[in-house]
């Protein structure tokens, strides 16, 4: 290979537009969550595998018996990750926006990613809420992550009350059943301006690349490689099929055909004895 | 025995659950005995959120304060 070519090659497999939120730039396209791991060890060699540089964290009491190691910042080096505070667990508006409060209280950046939850067993969001807690946090100077289901016309009102990225589910969150409807978050993405981040129900590398092939500008996963057998190198597989999956979405595929067309030369061929 | 005045405590709710501290603690106080180190922790006092670590040594807890102590774990 000439060095032109190198050059050539390694051009083309940059991605031409790093992914970009409210003016700052992220150096992957992929946002990992910090739950659910076997031990904190674990959890920084998948975060580490994974390339993410957005790293998600949730907010809770601490445990006054300290029976557990559970302050992630004396793991995480909040230097070297962009520490992104969620509102799971909480169920109603008022909740969100005061977790919010306490997260960013914390000092690290006024980012969210706000999750209003409306009913517990899918996890599924209260729209209703969101919207409410988006305007409100968005008011007071929060850069709000809206987590999100894929309806297009939430989408549309979440950015309208100032969310910086929206974040439709591809399926319910913890579920790994991938994206159950490719239509809708094409159609997100097609119509928002703010980055569209899709978030939760990734559950191996091809449900993440079939994610990106649709366009959108990132994923954020959690239990997809902490649920995984070897959460390390699942994680490994979700960088490459992130980035796959944005240069196949970049290179443009093929157009569908009902038919088959021939890939070899029809013409030059030996005549037929039967 | 036991009643003198610089023993005296007060009653008061930390994470939902009561505590008895002595009087005249401060915040800085509460968070050092329970070995707590004010960077990692944000505190909400009574339904406001303390935002400056700096003033926790000259903040006194009061009887039936309520204090939610706060920090980040894991989650996705």
């Amino acid at each position: 290979m000439t060095s032109g070519t190198a050059e050539m090659l390694s051009s083309t497999l940059t991605d031409p537009q790093p992914l970009t939120i409210a003016g700052r730039e992220f150096r992957s396209r992929l946002m990992v969550g910090t739950g659910k791991y076997a031990s904190n060890a674990q959890m920084i060699d998948a975060i580490e595998a994974s390339g993410a540089e957005v790293v998600t964290v949730a907010v809770r009491r601490v445990d006054l018996d300290r029976s557990k190691d559970e302050a992630i910042l004396h793991h995480l080096d909040p230097d070297h990750f962009f520490l992104l505070a969620n509102t799971a667990g909480c169920f109603n508006a008022a909740d969100a926006i005061r977790y919010a409060r306490l997260a960013r209280a914390a000092g690290f950046n006024e980012w969210v990613k706000l999750e209003v939850i409306g009913d517990q067993q899918t996890l599924l969001p209260d729209t209703t809420g969101l919207l409410q807690a988006t305007q409100t946090l968005s008011d007071e100077g929060f850069k709000v992550l809206a987590y999100t289901n894929d309806d297009l016309i939430t989408a549309l009102k979440l950015e309208q009350a100032g969310a910086v990225a929206v974040m439709p589910l591809a399926s319910p969150i913890g579920s790994g059943l991938g994206m159950l409807n490719p239509y809708a978050i094409r159609t997100i993405k097609q119509r928002l301006s703010v980055p569209v981040i899709v978030d939760a129900g990734v559950g191996t590398a091809s449900d993440a690349c079939i994610v990106m092939e649709q366009g959108v500008d990132g994923i954020l996963m959690n239990t997809g490689i902490a649920a995984a057998k070897d959460p390390v190198r699942m994680a490994a597989a979700m960088k490459l099929a992130v980035e796959s999956g944005r240069h196949a979405y970049l290179a443009g595929r093929m157009p569908r055909r009902e038919v088959a067309v021939p890939s070899s030369p029809t013409t030059g061929m030996l005549e037929s004895r039967s | 025995m036991g009643t003198e005045v610089f023993e005296a405590e007060i009653a008061l709710t930390v994470n939902g659950a009561e505590r008895r501290i002595p009087t005249g603690w401060t915040l800085a106080d509460l968070l050092s005995s329970l070995e707590l180190d004010p960077r990692v922790v944000v505190v909400e006092r009574n339904g406001a959120i303390l935002r400056d670590r700096s003033s926790f040594a000259s903040i006194p807890l009061a009887a039936d304060d309520a204090l939610e102590i706060v920090h980040f774990v894991g989650g996705g």
